[in-house]
C-alpha cells in the first residue's frame, strides 16, 4: 500500500511550482486562484472531519469568525501583515471550535450537520443585528502587507495574496496527509467504520471528532482571514448557510480519498462559476446544480477517485449503512 | 395584557403557515429519508405561481374568490406534477446513497431551481395582495387584525389534522406508515414502495407549495424567499423531531411564538432566538422533542 503513495511532503515541489506560476497568470486567474485556494482550505477541514464519518454544514461559523477576528485586531491594533492576519484567523476558529467541537462530538450523522448549522446561524443572527459590527452591512479593513513591505500595485498585491494563500493550502494540505497516515488519522477512520467498537479499543471517539473538528475549524478561520484580504470587506454574509453549503460542495465534488483532489474540484468550482458568470449571468446556479447532479451521479467518490484508484477504495470504501444511533 | 394576546396571535399566524411547510419537510424525511434543501423552493414556486394566478384573474376581473380558489387548484396542480417528475426523474437516481449525499442532491436542487424561478419572474419583486382584502378586517378583543391572517390558523389546523387522521385513520396512511417503518419488510408483503415515494414527495411539495400560496398576498415575493424559509423549516423540524407530525406542529407554535415574542419585546434578537431554541432543544434532546424509538445497531 505504501509504494503506491508519494510522501506528504513531495507535494512541496507542486505547492512551490504554483506560487511561481502566480508570476504568469493574468490578473484575473490570480484572484480567482486566490479564492479558489482559500476555499479549498475549508473544505479541506470537511474532509478531515468527514473521515470520522461527520459532515459539517457550519464551517460558515468558523470562517466568518476568523473573518471577524482579523477585521476586529486589524482595525483596533493597525495588524497589517498577510501571514500574522492568517494565524489570526487561524487562532479564532480554532479556539472557537476547541469550544464548540466537545459539545457536538456526541451527535453523528444528520443532527451533527443540523447542529453546526444551527450554530452558524445564531452566530449570523447575532451578527446581522450587532450595530458595533456594521449589523448586515459589515465593514472594510484595508490592504494586507507582508513583512513589512506596502504593496501599492494592485498586481503586486494580488499576487502576494495569491502567493500566502496557496503556501499556506499547501502547507495545510500537507500536515492533512501526513494526519491522515498517521495513527490518529487512521482511528479517525475507525470512528468513521464504528465508533462504539473504537471505544471498546479503549480510546474516546468523542475525543477524536472533537480534535478532528478543531482542525477544521481553524482551516477555516484561516480561509476566513484570506476571504477578508481578498474582499477587504466582510459581511454576516459569511455566516451564512448558503457560504457553508459551498464548501460542503467542494468536499463531495473532491471525495475523501486524496487531498490533491479538493484543490482541483475547488478551481473547478470556481471556473465553473467565473464562466457561467460571464457567458451565463443569470443562470450560474443552475449551472452549479447541473455540475453537482452529474459529479455525484458519475463519479461517486469525487474527483479524487480518477487518479486515487484501489489504495482508496480500500481505505474509504462505502459509506457506513449504520451511523450510529441517527434514525 | 393586550401585548400578551398581540403575540401569542401573532405569533400563532406566523406558526400556522410555518407549519404547513415543515409538515411536508417532516413527511419527506420520514417516508423517503431524505432532508430536503430545495424544500424552500417549492415554497417559493407555490408563491410565484400563487401571484401569477392571482394576477391573471384580477386583470380577467374575476372576483377575488375565484382567484384564490383558482390559485389554490393551480399551485395544487403544478406542485404535485413537479414534486413526482423530480422524484422520479431525479432523486430517484441516488437511492441507497449516504443522507448526506442525498442532502446535496437535494441541495443542488435547491440551485437549480434558485434560478429557474429568477428565469421565469425575474428578480424584481412580485406582490399578489388581491385576496388579503378577502376576510375584512377583524376585531378581536380590542386589537384589529386582518382576516386573512387570522383565517390562516384554522386553515393550517385542518390541513394538520387531515394529514393526521390520513396517515392513522386510512388504509393508504397506514402503507406509509409501514414503509415510513420500514420498506424492505413492506417491500416483501407487496407495497409498491416506488409509488409510496413519488407520492410523499408530491405530496410534500404540495404542501410546501399551499403555503406558499397561502402566504403569496401576505409577503412579496424575490430572490432569497427559498433560503430563508427552509431555514425556518429546518429549525422546525430539528426541534420537533425529524419525521413526527405532531412535532412539526409543536416546534412550529415555539418558533412562531418565539419570533413574534422577540419582535415585540426584543426586535434584534429576532432571527438569533429560533436557532438558539433550536440549538438547546439539539443540546438536551438531539432527536427532538418527539422522537421515534429506533433500534441502534452495533
Amino acid at each position: 500500500m505504501r509504494q503506491w503513495r508519494l510522501h506528504p511532503l513531495a507535494m512541496v515541489v507542486p505547492v512551490i511550482a504554483a506560487t511561481l506560476a502566480g508570476r504568469l497568470l493574468p490578473t484575473w486567474t490570480l484572484s480567482l486562484a486566490t479564492v479558489a485556494a482559500s476555499n479549498a482550505l475549508v473544505a479541506l477541514g470537511i474532509v478531515v472531519l468527514a473521515r470520522t464519518g461527520n459532515v459539517s454544514f457550519g464551517q460558515g461559523l468558523f470562517f466568518a469568525a476568523g473573518g471577524y477576528g482579523v477585521a476586529l485586531v486589524a482595525n483596533a491594533w493597525g495588524v497589517t501583515d498577510a501571514a500574522v492576519q492568517m494565524l489570526i484567523g487561524a487562532a479564532c476558529g480554532g479556539l472557537l471550535g476547541l469550544l464548540i467541537g466537545p459539545l457536538i462530538a456526541r451527535y453523528s450523522g444528520i443532527f451533527f450537520g443540523m447542529l453546526t448549522l444551527a450554530l452558524s446561524m445564531v452566530f449570523y443572527g447575532a451578527l446581522m443585528k450587532s450595530s458595533a459590527l456594521g449589523g448586515s452591512d459589515g465593514f472594510n479593513v484595508g490592504r494586507p502587507t507582508l513583512l513589512g513591505i506596502v504593496f501599492v500595485d494592485p498586481r503586486e498585491a494580488d499576487f502576494m495574496l495569491y502567493g500566502v494563500s496557496v503556501i499556506t493550502t499547501g502547507l495545510a494540505g500537507i500536515a492533512a496527509a501526513t494526519l491522515f497516515r498517521s495513527e490518529f488519522g487512521l482511528v479517525s477512520l475507525a470512528v468513521r467504520e464504528n465508533n462504539l467498537r473504537v471505544e471498546y479499543l479503549g480510546l474516546s471517539a468523542n475525543r477524536i471528532i472533537a480534535a478532528n473538528f478543531a482542525i477544521a475549524a481553524a482551516f477555516a478561520g484561516a480561509s476566513g482571514a484570506f476571504a477578508l484580504m481578498a474582499q477587504r470587506h466582510i459581511d454576516p454574509q459569511f455566516a451564512y448557510w448558503t457560504t457553508s453549503g459551498e464548501f460542503v460542495f467542494i468536499a463531495v465534488l473532491a471525495g475523501y480519498q486524496s487531498v490533491m483532489a479538493v484543490y482541483v474540484a475547488s478551481l473547478a468550482l470556481e471556473l465553473v462559476r467565473s464562466f457561467s458568470n460571464l457567458y451565463l449571468p443569470n443562470t450560474w446556479q443552475l449551472v452549479l446544480g447541473l455540475f453537482l447532479l452529474a459529479v455525484i451521479l458519475f463519479l461517486p467518490r469525487g474527483i479524487g477517485s480518477l487518479w486515487a484508484g484501489r489504495v482508496g477504495r480500500r481505505v474509504a470504501a462505502e459509506p457506513v449503512a449504520d451511523d450510529g444511533g441517527a434514525p | 395584557m393586550n401585548l400578551f394576546l398581540t403575540i401569542v396571535l401573532d405569533g400563532l399566524i406566523e406558526a400556522s403557515w410555518l407549519f404547513v411547510v415543515a409538515l411536508g419537510l417532516t413527511l419527506v424525511f420520514g417516508v423517503l429519508k431524505i432532508l430536503n434543501i430545495a424544500h424552500g423552493s417549492f415554497y417559493a414556486l407555490g408563491a410565484y405561481v400563487a401571484a401569477t394566478v392571482v394576477t391573471l384573474s384580477a386583470a380577467h376581473h374575476l372576483p377575488p374568490v375565484a382567484g384564490f380558489v383558482a390559485m389554490l387548484l393551480t399551485v395544487a396542480f403544478i406542485a404535485g406534477a413537479v414534486g413526482v417528475l423530480l422524484e422520479r426523474g431525479v432523486l430517484k437516481m441516488f437511492y441507497g446513497r449516504d443522507e448526506v449525499i442525498l442532502l446535496l442532491v437535494t441541495y443542488a436542487v435547491f440551485l437549480i431551481l434558485e434560478d429557474v424561478t429568477k428565469l421565469i419572474w425575474g428578480v424584481n419583486p412580485i406582490y399578489a395582495t388581491q385576496p388579503y382584502e378577502l376576510f375584512g378586517n377583524v376585531a378581536f378583543a380590542g386589537l384589529y387584525y386582518v382576516g386573512y391572517d387570522l383565517m390562516l390558523i384554522p386553515a393550517a389546523a385542518a390541513i394538520g389534522f387531515a394529514v393526521w387522521f390520513g396517515l392513522n385513520r386510512t388504509i393508504l396512511g397506514k402503507i406509509v406508515l409501514a414503509v415510513i417503518h420500514n420498506e424492505e419488510i413492506s417491500l416483501s408483503m407487496g407495497v409498491r414502495v416506488n409509488r409510496v415515494y413519488a407520492a410523499a414527495f408530491g405530496f410534500g411539495v404540495l404542501l410546501a407549495a399551499t403555503a406558499g400560496a397561502l402566504t403569496a398576498p401576505k409577503i412579496s415575493m424575490q430572490p432569497g424567499l427559498s433560503s430563508d424559509v427552509i431555514i425556518l423549516s429546518f429549525a422546525i423540524v430539528v426541534i420537533g423531531g425529524l419525521g413526527s407530525v405532531e412535532g412539526a406542529a409543536v416546534g412550529a407554535i415555539l418558533v412562531g411564538l418565539a419570533r413574534a415574542t422577540a419582535v415585540h419585546l426584543m426586535p434584534q434578537a429576532e432571527l438569533f432566538v429560533i436557532y438558539l431554541i433550536m440549538a438547546a432543544v439539539l443540546m438536551i434532546r438531539p432527536e427532538g422533542l418527539f422522537k421515534r424509538d429506533t433500534a441502534r445497531r452495533i
